[in-house]
């Protein structure tokens, strides 16, 4: 048996499971908009300005989410500085909740930042300013900046994961780069959704739709991957948690809009919006991987209450 | 400085009164679980069942029973293992948890914020969260009784001495020597955290038992929780690597395509 197995559950649920989906999504579409804003095409401008919005909401729903969740929400400011020794920061390099805690905070600050060269942009924000936020060095500086820790969010939370003492999360290092490769693939996902109301063209949504592919594939091998790498601890997925995960996660969340999006007429109805239904079908499965992967080792606690351990 | 202080529990004379955590739940003023209306186990004499926000000491009934009259009784008072690396103080974001000037190791409730990294870090499954306060909480091997000379209040109950409170360094020789007698005897005693050089630098609160740790509901091997850091932040990278690769290839195929075919 696993030492993880002795250990108890912190009672990460509902809040948590859709703050890694929020944050994971944000930062990955953020990433995109970002690789966008400095790589690509005038024509790209509608899908980089979605994901800056995206990112932006995206990292203030996390926060929300992050201090409603805490025991006491009026102290979230004591991740952040030291409460009996102010105005000391508070940060632990080697603790991922510490060094997450800042990541949110300036992934929030940066991403709003490029949002707001976004709104600038669309000519919804007038003052010179903010001009500042869409053209020139400065706005690629954040912009970089921002889509950086965006792929920071989206990983950390599955080196959070990691570093603990719990079954399946402590059993394997491979979380991380699984959670990295959802968050791309849902952020890309969200763009396809929601990228086309704002104006985004056709090889714009294509180049989303090839990326998302990639993200796929390397998703699926990292699972994988995963998968091998936590061994005997495998035996926890015999649960309802385990057929989430492959038929939820592999086969409609990653199997499925994988064929739509490279071989969309053998799917049916679904080959109608090939592009937006995959969106939604990768969306579905990147919340049922954090929800699989959380309340699996959240639900041993049970079993080790059950039996005195 | 005071020297390292903690508990030796010998196992051998637990006696299963559970006036350990009567007397911790006494002195710490912890509450009753829902309303003091206690749901029995069912399976088993030990209604407790484990240590969380509300219950810093437990009295661990092992019933190991092949048939009404075969079979024998272990008891084990288990508490926070107070340990020399500690998990739970290397993932607070906080600062909460911090190592006194006895070696041990305390939750400042004042400070904590109830996020409950601790408890997914904590290898032994001590920590939980105490629903009145909203902070995690545990064993504070009564640091309150160490500032005024007092032994802790678990160690001050136990009528037979399974908890022993002093110096770790006395402790150990004193454990040592219980083991050795018992071997005498043909008992497979083994000591669990007396080695400050095992896992976790030692524990300050160590155990003496007669089966293998796992019996006893505590890890073979425990570990601190950043043993995974650095492999997991590596492939993280890797990873984000790899999807930011394959995103500016996709850009450059897509220039590529777009360009007219050379007439050359």
């Amino acid at each position: 048996m696993s030492d993880t197995f002795f250990s108890g559950a912190p009672h990460w649920r509902w809040l948590i499971i859709l703050y890694f989906f929020v944050g994971g999504l944000a930062g990955g579409a953020c990433f995109l908009a970002a690789l966008l804003d400095w790589f690509g095409r005038p024509e790209d401008r509608p899908v980089v300005r979605t994901g800056y919005y995206v990112a932006a909401w995206g990292a203030l729903i996390s926060g929300l989410l992050l201090t409603i969740d805490l025991g006491r929400p009026l102290r979230f400011w004591h991740m952040l500085f030291q409460s009996a020794n102010l105005p000391a920061l508070m940060f632990k390099g080697w603790s991922p909740i510490s060094f997450g805690a800042w990541a949110i905070l300036l992934f929030g600050l940066f991403s709003v930042l490029s949002a707001l060269g976004a709104m600038a942009e669309e000519g919804r924000l007038q003052t010179p300013a903010f001009h500042l936020l869409h053209r020139g060095a400065l706005a690629k500086l954040v912009v970089a900046v921002a889509g950086l820790l965006g792929f920071f969010v989206a990983g950390y939370t599955g080196i959070l994961l990691s570093v603990t003492n719990r079954p399946i999360w402590a059993d394997s290092p491979w979380l991380g780069a699984l959670f990295v490769a959802s968050g791309a693939s849902t952020g890309a996902a969200a763009l396809m959704l929601l990228a086309p109301g704002r104006g985004a063209t056709p090889r714009s949504l294509e180049w989303l739709s090839s990326f998302d592919s990639n993200a796929l594939v390397v998703e699926l091998l990292v699972l994988v991957v995963f998968l091998v790498s936590l061994g005997s601890v495998n035996r926890v997925w015999v649960s309802v948690w385990g057929l989430l995960l492959l038929v939820g996660v592999v086969g409609f969340g990653i199997l499925v809009p994988l064929g739509l999006h490279l071989k969309p007429a053998r799917f049916g109805s679904l080959a109608t919006r090939p592009v937006v239904n995959a969106a939604k079908l990768v969306l579905l499965g990147g919340f049922l991987l954090r929800l699989a992967t959380i309340l699996a080792s959240e639900g041993i606690d049970r079993y080790r209450v059950a039996v005195g351990m | 400085m005071p020297e390292a202080m903690g508990f030796f529990t010998d196992t051998t004379v637990c006696i299963g009164c559970k006036a350990c955590e009567v007397a911790c739940k006494e002195w710490n003023q912890l509450p009753a679980e829902n309303g003091g209306i206690r749901e029995l186990s069912g399976d088993s004499y030990d209604n407790t069942r484990r240590l969380d926000g509300i219950h810093w000491r437990h009295v661990r009934f092992i019933e190991q029973f092949s048939g009404p009259y075969n079979g024998r009784w272990l008891m084990m008072s288990d508490v926070c293992k107070h340990c020399v690396q500690a998990g739970c103080i290397e993932v607070c974001p906080t600062g909460a948890i911090i190592r006194t000037e006895f070696d041990t190791v305390v939750i400042q409730s004042d400070v904590c914020n109830g996020c409950r990294a601790c408890i997914s870090a904590c290898p032994f499954g001590v920590i939980d969260i105490n629903a009145v306060a909203g902070t995690a909480q545990k064993c504070t091997l009564c640091y309150d009784r160490l500032k005024v000379g007092l032994e802790p209040a678990c160690a001050k109950a136990c009528p037979t001495d399974s908890i022993q409170f002093g110096p770790i360094t006395e402790l150990r020789a004193r454990a040592q020597k219980r083991k050795d007698q018992l071997r005498a005897q043909g008992v497979e005693a083994q000591l669990y955290g007396a080695d400050p050089q095992g896992p976790l630098g030692g524990l300050n609160s160590f155990y003496l038992l007669v089966d293998e740790p796992e019996v006893y509901g505590l890890p073979r091997n425990p570990k601190l929780p950043s043993r995974n850091l650095k492999q997991s932040t590596s492939f993280s990278v890797a990873s984000a690597a790899v999807l930011g690769v394959l995103a500016l290839v996709g850009l450059r195929k897509r220039r590529m395509d777009e360009q007219p075919p050379s007439l050359s």
